[in-house]
């Protein structure tokens, strides 16, 4: 669990962060998202003290953060950053190996952690711990940038826009295939992003920023329903808003199951039980019907999801 | 195969050896260049005795230049030593513009002719190009690196020695050898002052009008900076096999 209490930081006359208290909860992915200038970098960098705070209280399952040693700290927290900042003279695995490395393990239990992460993050051990950062593609760097932030087994994860820097479609994968690290590993995850979509997609909480103080920190199902003031009204657009809130919900959720789905088959495609709601709606649009077939892994039907029942639930 | 990277600072080491100890064998040629002249070979002092003379001033101010450079490159990029940046780049470039043969002739007057003021002289002068590189490598690396580093908790001193100066190497080393190929034809110029060196036949040459003993020893300065040259050469291309820049050659 992380808690900021009061915490204020100031370059110069200009105050970045201003006042600002939040509680993550373990197992969180807690999103700060705003316009550049809104303080959520420095927010960030303040949790790993790569920067001091000027007033305030940090406190990292219940300890201040500047009672640790700032090495001791960084090291038991991730990170990761837009850019990846790989080690370019280093290869891949020994980047990787760093802060298992620097806490001291042994070199059998370092090679071990670095081929479960390659593992764990799509890329085969054999094929990629002995290349160098720079033969590698923007996408491959981040997910070893990601590794390296995992591999001393840290319970947070702070990450500061790690896909910004990537084409919409890796952002894309990349932001699926954390969702599954998550699931399986449950780190307290802080990310910074500028991209209301990305935040609305990865976090289980979202924090709005503006000049220095939080708008808004709810879920982001909340925070398309009931946005707080006109700033994150904005922010999310008023006009796609619907679309962004049947995003975050599944299939699954409205499924009438009950009903018949032979008259149902032919040119219209069927859905899965996991595609979103508004995946459903464009499906709709594109194809004319008022009600699709959903099928399971194996191509069976399940239900039947309707446009009266997605108007009804109203978003 | 690795070897193979040294092979041509080797064959360059095996021609000035050939050409220092052999330089007598060319007799005839330069009598054919000089027919009136008795003495066509420089015979005051040994050829190999002149070549280790002056590798040993070159590498003794090269040295003590590089080491005091590079520390005062890093002094001058820590938080501490920050202040000092701008003067430090600014005396590193302007130095560069002070011709070798100046810098020879202010410092007689200090120290006094012969082997000592040359030294100086070649350090001083050799400094510049090494600190210039320190400091321009040092500032090429990557903030995003720099940062991380720092965030996953590395220590300013594990930050220096395993990310920094590994980065910087390849531009330091640029310096280094700037530096020292610039030395090894400013400590013939030493010969003016006193010192013993390469230089010697050179200026033995001039004053009797002797174009043989000039081209004897331009020419072995001229291999002993081949030599020098392609041996860091290999060192850097060494550096890039390594860090998997470029294909092993």
């Amino acid at each position: 669990m992380i808690e900021l209490q009061g915490v204020t930081k100031r370059f110069g006359d200009r105050v970045a962060v201003d006042n600002l208290s939040l509680t993550v909860e373990s197992g969180e992915v807690c999103v700060l998202v705003g316009s550049s200038g809104c303080g959520k970098s420095t927010t960030l960098r303040m949790i790993n003290r790569l920067l001091p705070h000027d007033a305030g209280r940090i406190l990292i399952d219940g300890r201040q953060i500047a009672s640790f040693d700032p090495q001791t700290l960084r090291r038991g927290i991730g990170y990761a950053i837009q850019g990846t900042g790989l080690f370019p003279h280093w290869t891949v695995a020994r980047n990787i190996g760093l802060v298992p490395r620097l806490l001291g393990w042994s070199p059998a239990d370092i090679e071990a952690r670095v081929t479960e992460l390659l593992n764990l993050l799509g890329l085969p051990p054999e094929t990629f711990a002995g290349k160098f950062p720079h033969a590698l593609s923007g996408g491959q760097a981040q997910r070893v940038g990601v590794a390296r932030a995992l591999a001393g087994n840290p319970n947070i994860l702070l990450m500061d826009e790690p896909f910004g820097a990537l084409d919409a479609i890796t952002r894309e994968n990349l932001q699926q295939e954390m969702l599954r690290i998550q699931a399986q590993l449950h780190k307290t995850i802080v990310f910074v992003t500028h991209d209301i979509d990305e935040a609305l997609r990865l976090a289980s909480r979202i924090v709005v920023m503006h000049e220095g103080r939080v708008m808004q920190y709810d879920s982001p199902d909340v925070l398309l329903r009931r946005p707080a003031n006109a700033f994150v009204e904005n922010l999310i657009g008023s006009q796609d808003r619907g679309l962004k809130a049947a995003a975050l919900r599944q299939v699954s959720e409205l499924l009438d199951r009950e009903a018949p789905t032979d008259d149902l088959s032919g040119e219209a495609p069927a859905l899965l039980m996991e595609d979103t709601l508004r995946q459903a709606l464009s499906l709709m649009f594109r194809h004319h019907r008022e009600s699709l077939r959903v099928v399971d892994g194996n191509g069976d039907s399940v239900g039947v999801i309707r446009l009266s029942r997605l108007m009804a639930e109203g978003f | 195969m690795m070897w193979r990277a040294w092979l041509r600072p080797l064959t360059w080491l095996a021609v000035l050896l050939l050409a220092t100890v052999g330089m007598s064998w060319l007799a005839p040629l330069f009598h054919w260049l000089q027919p009136d002249t008795r003495t066509v070979v420089y015979n005051r002092q040994d050829f190999l005795y002149l070549l280790w003379l002056h590798v040993e001033l070159v590498f003794a101010s090269g040295l003590a230049a590089a080491l005091t450079a590079m520390i005062a490159g890093i002094l001058v990029t820590r938080p501490g030593g920050r202040d000092f940046l701008p003067l430090a780049s600014q005396i590193a470039s302007i130095g560069q513009t002070f011709p070798p043969v100046a810098v020879l002739a202010l410092s007689v007057p200090a120290l006094g002719f012969g082997a000592a003021p040359t030294l100086v002289a070649l350090g001083l002068y050799g400094l510049l190009p090494v600190l210039r590189n320190t400091l321009v490598g040092l500032d090429g690396i990557s903030p995003t690196v720099l940062e991380a580093a720092k965030g996953m908790g590395m220590s300013p001193w594990q930050i220096l020695f395993r990310i920094e100066l590994p980065l910087a190497s390849r531009v330091i080393l640029a310096g280094v050898r700037t530096s020292v190929t610039i030395n090894i034809a400013t400590a013939a110029i030493g010969s003016t002052i006193g010192a013993r060196t390469l230089g010697d036949p050179i200026i033995a040459g001039l004053i009797n009008g002797n174009t043989a003993f000039v081209l004897q020893g331009a020419i072995l300065i001229g291999l002993l900076a081949l030599t020098t040259d392609s041996l860091f050469e290999a060192i850097q291309r060494r550096l890039d096999v390594r860090r998997g820049q470029s294909s092993v050659v």
